[in-house]
């Protein structure tokens, strides 16, 4: 299959060949570019026909017309078949990362390009890159950041970007250029700015691969966080420096008022960015507020200010790095509340599609690009600069963590630093960057030489070691998968505690900046920001409004998003004449279930997505928490034609304080069962398909999970006695639970709060027709955000 | 606003630093606080305390406070509130918020935990009674919620009664369903909070308060 792929792109790109060549890809083709064959005078018909023949032609072809876009889809196409040709084959993905992988795809492609000696698309060039390449990735890496931990460690993550960029900077080019003092490897003749500049190129840290080895091995979160923070905030610091060494550069002296003049401007361009973004962040999410009758173009509104963002920054020659960034985290939270749940789905497929394609195309083009340019070799510079760029980002990380170690709540330790330095890939940036060196330096062929080894080196070496050595140094890992209920109660508890003591002691820490800042939110922002403030606890409203859309899509979707594909268990219920035993069955199969409805069910609760994968959407059955609450005893109620939804002892539960009580009908205002297992003719397979639709109920956002064979039909009946909602109808069916429950219970489930918790009842009914309650759990149902 | 150290001298200090663990930088700088507090008395009383603006937006603030006054943060084997505390009282509480130090054994990790988890533990343990049981947990779990004005009070009791639970099916297992479970004993309650970091995540930076910020905030 993957053979296949390849022979599929390496077509394609025959097929492209012929296509000719061109200087420039921009998707508004400035009319320089175009290349028009000679026509007829334009406009229609022609009024004075030729002497020879001007019969209509039956078939023409104007390829000249559509080259442009047709080579750039057709290119868009070949990244992206390499990309599905690698998944296709798990292992590699796993020990290979995928920017490996893309740019020797990207070689073998650039060397047949070079051989039929064709030149490839200038995807390079300052304008393409800059204006259409990197804002799709960057909005991605802002979108999709963690916020929480971002802001908890933004502290330590500026310091490495900005910091750690400079010293990067600074320390690689004065090595470089006492390097170059040696006659030896002849290049005397690059002065100090040109080395400043590319080392400040050289700098840029892209650590894509390793990010996806990090979540994947659920390094802790911190470090997560901080190569994250780092890798995006020190494209713009790069960026910065780019621009104010190639002003330097032209200079030919520099002064001492130029580098105060330079810090100055760094600041300007950092604080300015951040300043656009946030604003921008606020008007898209003002606009929001009103969008509620156009809600299809909802996600327009997003792009459209984020891509406004960056390009009144670019105007000002501001950092548009930090603005789009900054313009995506404050826009996501307010806007995500506004806007419909498709747009929001909508919105975040299109980051992530629009994120990945262009990385996908820049390493891609990274692997066409080294074989079809011209190269200038230097072993002394090249090999120089690959120890000393290693060598500086070491010394850098350690320094760097000693200073900021003690104020930091959890430091680093030294496999963690160790792994900071280790995963400083290089990448997209740096190669755009040097491309787009003006040519007035004198060896711009030799810098584009020697990045493209760094990133070959990093990219291949470090990249595909990274994953052995993170497992064999062990670093701290999260865990992920044990935040319950207590924890998290307690969690906030500690954080109220904390902040009251240290208001106690007239501390101020980021506690109390916290605090401030949620009150502030909700006393002024929301209130402008978002349509519809009630407070934060309009479960209902929302479940409507998710409810209306997800019963819809229900039965759509078979879809990856549930983890329907590992945990279903199919059960062949044949026919049982003879019949084994009903209790051989259930008992077996019984781990089965209680594993689906953990695995699907029992989840961890985050306020954000702590992690999320550069390479596929955000994982969202992970946000959805439902809680299981065991009741053992139900689980008891195996016996065959018994569905005693057993404790429900609705005599007792008045008065006493015990625990046993609260499993009672009182305690919740409501509960009924759900079919799991629905009746067979014998004959059909039965799936026993994870979750039954919840909710989760608590904060803003209510989220369904969809089950499509499950559904509640008014066709059952209440029985009173055991208190159970048994089902008496056959087939597959799917969810409209909430919908059911405010049919059935109208009064509970009204304008107030109605009690979240739900019993979820595994009933099978055999081919006698009669109900067996396999297990049943309890169900506690929580909004997340 | 004299920060006169009282009869407290550097000997008493020193004293308390040995037993505490605090440096005597610290020391003085809680010190200072505390008169700040106590309006420059020798005792502190609730009043005091509750008379901090800031802290009249924290959801628990009752309960912070009457942590000051159990005696069972006190170090003391006794339970019960006292009225007023004192310095070395004061000192004590503040003792349960040092953060880990760099370089601790195992051991002393795990018993700045329970340290912690002591004094978190007794915030719910109203009564006394060595077990946190539904009603107090049901109260703990409505006050947090409330100033987040987020969940009703239906839902809050919902989710103590989860929570309650939870802790019994992580303890107990399986439960008859004639048990009934009495309530979060504390070896319980450090079960279910074995994998959470609070040695990291529960500590109050003493070193850097500020004497200039310790009179901001604070008007009597």
């Amino acid at each position: 299959m993957k053979l296949a792929v390849n022979f599929l792109t390496i077509g394609l790109v025959i097929l492209s060949l012929p296509c000719g060549s061109y200087t420039e890809i921009p998707p508004k083709p400035p009319g320089s570019v175009t290349v028009l064959p000679p026509v007829k005078p334009a406009g229609g018909p022609q009024a004075f026909p030729d002497a020879e023949n001007s019969n209509l032609p039956v078939f023409t072809m104007d390829y000249a017309r559509i080259q442009v876009p047709f080579e750039v889809t057709l290119w868009v196409l070949l990244a992206s078949f390499a990309k599905i040709g690698f998944h296709v084959y798990h292992k590699i993905t796993f020990w290979v990362p995928e920017s490996c992988l893309l740019i020797s795809i990207g070689l073998i492609v650039g060397a047949i390009m070079h051989s039929v000696h064709e030149e490839p698309p200038a995807v390079l060039s300052y304008n393409v890159f800059f204006l259409f390449m990197l804002p799709p990735i960057v909005l991605e890496s802002g979108y999709f950041m963690p916020t929480r931990p971002f802001f908890e460690n933004v502290g330590t993550v500026l310091w490495f970007a900005v910091v750690g960029t400079l010293w990067n900077s600074i320390g690689i080019g004065m090595s470089l250029y006492a390097v170059c003092q040696i006659e030896a490897f002849e290049v005397q003749d690059i002065n100090l700015q040109e080395n400043m500049l590319f080392a400040a190129i050289i700098s840029a840290v892209d650590p894509v691969a390793v990010l996806s080895v990090f979540e994947d091995v659920s390094v802790n979160e911190q470090l997560y966080i901080v190569v994250f923070g780092e890798c995006l905030f020190n494209d713009a610091v790069t960026v910065v420096l780019y621009n104010m060494f190639i002003f330097v550069a032209d200079m030919p002296v520099v002064e001492p008022v130029d580098v105060f003049l330079g810090v100055a401007r760094f600041f300007v361009v950092g604080l300015g960015g951040m300043g656009f973004g946030v604003i921008f962040g606020f008007v898209a999410s003002f606009t929001t507020r009103f969008t509620s009758n156009v809600r299809e173009i909802e996600p327009l509104f997003i792009f459209m200010y984020s891509y406004l963002a960056y390009l009144v920054a670019e105007l000002f020659s501001i950092s548009s790095i930090m603005a789009i960034v900054t313009c995506a985290l404050t826009m996501k939270y307010y806007v995500e509340e506004n806007v419909s749940q498709r747009s929001c789905t909508t919105i975040r497929h299109v980051v992530k599609m629009l994120g990945t394609i262009s990385e996908t195309l820049i390493f891609f083009f990274l692997g066409v690009v080294t074989i079809t340019t011209e190269h200038e070799w230097n072993w002394g510079y090249i090999m120089f600069t690959l120890l000393l760029a290693l060598v500086w980002r070491g010394l850098g990380v350690l320094v760097l963590t000693q200073i900021i170690n003690p104020f930091r709540t959890i430091p680093f330790n030294f496999k963690d630093q160790f792994i900071l330095g280790y995963g400083g890939l290089r990448g997209a940036i740096s190669f755009a960057l040097v491309f787009t060196l003006p040519d007035s330096i004198g060896r711009k062929k030799l810098f584009v030489t020697t990045t493209i080894c760094m990133i070959m080196f990093t990219v291949f070496i470090q990249g595909i070691s990274i994953r052995p050595l993170i497992e064999f140094i062990n670093v701290r890992r999260t865990n992920r998968n044990l935040e319950t209920i207590n924890v998290e109660i307690h969690s906030r508890l500690i954080e109220h505690t904390i902040a009251g003591v240290e208001d106690l002691c007239g501390q101020w820490s980021h506690y109390y900046w916290k605090d401030k800042f949620l009150k502030f939110n909700n006393r002024i922002l929301r209130k402008i920001l978002i349509r519809d403030n009630r407070a934060e606890s309009s479960i209902v409203a929302l479940y409507k409004k998710l409810e209306l859309q997800n019963a819809m899509e229900i039965l759509d979707t078979v879809s990856g998003d549930i983890n329907a594909g590992s945990s279903i268990v199919s059960l062949q219920y044949e026919k049982k004449s003879s019949g084994k035993p009903k209790r051989k069955f259930v008992a077996a199969d019984l781990m089965n279930m209680h594993d689906i409805l953990s695995k699907n069910m029992y989840k961890i609760r985050q306020r954000t997505t702590a992690y999320t994968t550069k390479h596929s959407l955000p994982n969202d059955s992970r946000t959805k928490e439902i809680l299981i609450r065991r009741h053992t005893s139900i689980r008891r109620s195996l016996r065959p034609g018994s569905f005693n939804g057993p404790v429900w002892n609705t005599r007792t539960y008045s008065t006493s304080q015990k625990y046993r009580h609260t499993y009672s009908f009182k305690g919740f205002t409501l509960f009924f069962t759900i079919l799991y297992i629905t009746v067979s003719p014998a004959t059909q397979p039965h799936t026993i398909t994870p979750p039954p639709p919840c909710f989760m109920v608590g904060t803003t956002h209510v989220e369904i999970i969809r089950s499509p064979t499950l559904r509640l039909t008014k066709h059952g009946g209440w029985n009173r006695k055991s208190q159970t909602w048994t089902h008496q109808t056959k087939g597959q069916i799917s969810t409209g639970l909430m919908s059911i429950a405010r049919v059935f219970w109208p009064k509970q489930v009204s304008s107030s709060y109605w009690c979240p918790l739900v019993v979820v009842s595994l009933q099978q009914f055999d081919h006698e027709g009669l109900v067996h309650t396999v297990s049943s759990e309890h169900l506690m149902l929580r909004c997340v955000r | 606003m004299g920060a006169s150290q009282s009869a407290g001298t550097e000997h008493e200090f020193q004293d308390l630093a040995d037993r505490t663990g605090f440096s005597l930088e610290q020391i003085g700088n809680i010190n200072k606080r505390f008169r700040q507090l106590s309006n420059n008395e020798e005792t502190l009383s609730r009043e005091d305390l509750a008379s901090i603006p800031a802290l009249d937006n924290n959801p628990i603030r009752a309960q912070i406070i009457n942590a000051f006054f159990d005696k069972r943060n006190l170090h003391q084997n006794e339970t019960g509130t006292v009225q007023e505390i004192g310095f070395e009282e004061f000192l004590m509480v503040m003792t349960h918020f040092r953060p880990a130090a760099m370089g601790i054994t195992e051991e002393e990790r795990e018993n700045l935990r329970r340290d912690k988890l002591r004094f978190l533990f007794n915030m719910h343990d109203t009564d006394s009674d060595g077990t946190i049981n539904l009603e107090e947990y049901r109260r703990v779990v409505e006050e947090l919620l409330s100033k987040a004005g987020t969940i009703g009070q239906e839902t809050a009791k919902a989710i103590a009664d989860a929570a309650m639970l939870e802790v019994a099916s992580t303890t107990r297992g399986k439960m008859e369903p004639d048990e009934f479970y009495e309530g979060i004993t504390f070896e319980n309650f450090l079960q279910i909070l074995n994998t959470f970091d609070i040695e990291t995540r529960m500590h109050v930076r003493f070193l850097h308060m500020d004497t200039a910020t310790l009179r901001c905030g604070k008007s009597k």
